[in-house]
């Protein structure tokens, strides 16, 4: 089985190219309102739920309804796409979104030939890496990172990005998505700014001697 | 026709390296000219968000075959974003032989030798000796855990006013409260002061021999757009008696390689033996019972730790492993440190899989309760430069993330150093099961680190250094490199000390060189703002 044609190097440079847009300022919470109409719409599409299988295994979180196939529902709370991995990744805004396809195509063909390997029988009316049990769809992403995959550094990028939607809610300035109870700050415990949006932490030590210094300590505080 | 653009010094690049000669040069009555390929910020500029678009106008990750290397990129260079830490190194690290076999330093070069530009430059950032009230919940932690396993602990001293300092936490994204002596508050001033001109978003692409005479050589340049940093505005070139090049560790070696035909040859040093300082890093998932019971630990709130995200990034280390007398590869301080949550996607939970998954995810809702640890080792200088970019020193993918050359392959020997430190992390946390510790993922970024160093290296031997004992390039007088290219090996602590000493240290000989080349310049000036 041979992956589909396409331009690895095209893709990873789209995929950066969205942290460009992303950085540019384009991400405008008018966008955002309209992208929300437009992934609905989208939901059904087989990239956006191969893309959305992919986020959901590195941060699993709850199915959010019944007999949602994207998302395993290996756990309850939220994950990666609740905290708006995909949601970035399928926005108009970025021009990442002709290469989408091809990316997911590509694990998709993965997932197929995980299956064949695995004798697992896949069902015909979702995309293959769908298709597959989330204990098979995380053996197959850590094997999307072994050195010598040749598509490592597009995994490693989407990673990324998935990373930074739910630990960091990278679309949103910090001080909003924490107002708006981000799913991932809030499952990190991110701490909240003062009134003033700025961060200052008046207790931060224990206040007291807690080891005994190196003998060697200089008067600068060094090492000798 | 237009006269071509002149300046007596040029100095590429604006942190450490860059900032303190062009301090010393422009004090002593140079015309100096500071290009900076980043934009200029200032406190009310820095931002408390981690939205892309703000940290990473001044921070990029540049990935190579192996290695990840996070590197400033804003007018101050590392000193905007780093965390201050300020040791010195310790004795034994200038007398490392590494792969060589014989000693790695220059002669002239010992602890002995650096600790009156240590001074100086202690003196002039300042640096704050800090006490134990100074310590972040989470260097509480690692001190009281490092006593409980019989080892000492030391606050660790910062380039911090702590008067000021809010313990804010968002140190990587420049100092909102000026609480951070950064370079952007008494070298680059200082030299402004003295007529120096700072032109940012200004990246020197090449290096060639001058066509003006009285003048050694030409740096040509592109303008950025601030924007867009991949995207030039317009070019020029200016004409200069002595180049100072302190354009990063990732930079210079790159500037150099592209100039090598013009410049009639390098040595062949540049672009080899760059090294990630040994840099392991490591998170331990605390139990805040343990803390309480084993370490007797309790903040006012009544909590024992959960304190991952409140004060300063750096504040305690142990130096038990510092041994002089301890073979190589088996040095190392341990040092408590935070990451904004940007890097929570690489630490590994028990697992499988380690990095990602429900266990990951459960070790995400305990994130308050790490504790990020990192070991800076010995490593092997075994890093290379590939072939250089058309522009700049990496391929720009995005704002803040660039595809660099470079290529990092752990040795055996570098691998053994990380597992020494390893083990005595787990040593020191692992006791009693007050925690469990694992080093990053390699997976998604490979190895990871924030001081890049030796790219371009000081030595005696022209085979194995690019530098004389005075920053000159071999074969290239008039032409320094000050940055952390120029260190020769890992340091077993935090670099930026060391690097501001070594640039202190080459003032004089770059002001014997300019007034060689007719400059009426004279060496001497107190420390910045005095």
């Amino acid at each position: 089985m041979t992956p589909p044609e396409f331009d690895r190097r095209a893709v990873l440079k789209a995929l950066t190219a969205t942290l460009t847009i992303l950085a540019a300022g384009r991400f405008t919470p008018a966008a955002a309102a309209e992208r929300t109409a437009d992934t609905a719409a989208a939901s059904a599409s087989w990239t956006v739920q191969t893309l959305e299988a992919f986020a959901d295994t590195l941060i699993p979180g709850e199915r959010r309804h019944p007999g949602d196939l994207p998302i395993a529902g290996a756990v309850t709370g939220p994950g990666a796409v609740q905290a708006g991995a995909v949601d970035v990744l399928t926005s108009p805004e970025l021009p990442l979104a002709p290469l989408l396809p091809a990316i997911g195509a590509l694990l998709d063909t993965r997932a197929a030939a995980y299956a064949l390997t695995h004798l697992l029988l896949l069902p015909p009316t979702s995309p293959a890496f769908v298709g597959l049990p989330f204990k098979h769809r995380t053996a197959l992403v850590g094997g999307l990172f072994d050195p010598g995959d040749l598509d490592r550094q597009i995994w490693q990028v989407l990673s990324l990005m998935v990373g930074l939607a739910f630990d960091t809610a990278a679309h949103l300035d910090t001080r909003q998505a924490l107002a708006g109870r981000h799913p991932g700050l809030a499952w990190l415990g991110f701490p909240a700014p003062d009134a003033d949006g700025l961060w200052r932490f008046p207790q931060y030590s224990y206040g007291r001697a807690l080891a005994d210094l190196h003998p060697a300590t200089t008067a600068s505080g060094s090492p000798a | 026709m237009t006269a071509p653009e002149t300046t007596d010094v040029l100095v590429i690049g604006s942190g450490f390296g860059g900032a303190i000669p062009a301090y010393h040069l422009a004090a002593g009555g140079a015309r100096v000219t500071v290009l900076e390929r980043g934009p200029r910020l200032a406190a009310a500029d820095f931002t408390h968000s981690l939205r892309l678009g703000t940290y990473n106008r001044i921070v990029d990750v540049i990935q190579g075959d192996g290695v990840s290397v996070v590197a400033a990129n804003c007018v101050g260079g590392g000193s905007v974003v780093y965390f201050a830490a300020s040791l010195r190194a310790p004795a034994f690290a200038f007398e490392r032989r590494g792969g060589l076999g014989r000693r790695i330093w220059p002669a002239a070069l010992t602890r002995a030798n650096l600790d009156p530009w240590y001074d100086r430059v202690e003196e002039s950032l300042p640096v704050t000796r800090t006490d134990w009230p100074d310590v972040s919940y989470a260097g509480g932690v690692l001190a009281a855990a490092c006593r409980r396993a019989g080892r000492t602990c030391n606050p660790v001293p910062l380039a911090v006013d702590t008067g000021r300092c809010t313990n804010c936490n968002w140190m990587l994204s420049g100092c909102r409260f000026d609480a951070k002596r950064s370079l952007l508050l008494n070298y680059l001033p200082g030299a402004e002061a003295h007529g120096a001109t700072v032109r940012p978003l200004h990246e020197v692409q090449l290096l060639t021999p001058s066509t003006v005479t009285g003048y050694r050589y030409a740096a040509a340049y592109t303008v950025l757009d601030p924007g867009d940093y991949g995207c030039t505005a317009q070019g020029g070139v200016i004409h200069a008696k002595v180049v100072v090049l302190a354009a990063g560790t990732v930079g210079t070696p790159v500037i150099l390689q592209r100039s090598a035909l013009a410049l009639g040859g390098i040595p062949s040093a540049v672009g080899r033996y760059f090294s990630g300082n040994g840099d392991r890093v490591s998170v331990a998932d605390v139990d805040e019972g343990k803390a309480r019971s084993l370490l007797g630990l309790s903040r006012p709130d009544g909590t024992a730790y959960q304190g991952l995200p409140i004060g300063r990034p750096i504040t305690a280390a142990s130096f038990d492993h510092l041994d002089p007398t301890a073979p190589e590869y088996s040095r190392f301080t341990l040092q408590q440190i935070y990451f904004p949550p940007l890097t929570n996607l690489l630490a590994q939970a028990a697992g499988p899989p380690p990095w990602f998954g429900t266990a990951k995810r459960e070790l995400r809702a305990r994130w308050r309760s790490w504790l990020t640890l990192l070991a800076m080792t010995e490593d092997d200088n075994e890093g290379t430069f590939g072939p250089p970019p058309l522009t700049g020193s990496a391929t720009r993918l995005a704002p803040g993330l660039g595809l660099g050359t470079m290529s990092y392959h752990p040795t055996a020997r570098t691998r053994t150093a990380w597992q020494r430190a390893d083990g005595a992390l787990r040593e020191i946390l692992e006791k009693d099961g007050l925690a469990q510790v694992r080093p990053w993922s390699e997976d998604v970024a490979a190895t990871v680190t924030a001081h890049p160093i030796g790219s371009a290296r000081l030595g005696d031997d022209p085979a194995t250094s690019a530098l004389t004992d005075t920053h000159e390039l071999r074969g290239h007088p008039g032409l320094f490199v000050t940055d952390g290219a120029a260190v020769p090996a890992a340091l077993t602590v935090n670099p930026s000390l060391t690097i501001a000493a070594l640039a202190e240290r080459s003032a004089p000989a770059v002001t014997a060189r300019a007034r060689q080349a007719g400059v009426p310049v004279t060496y001497g000036a107190p420390p910045p703002g005095r």
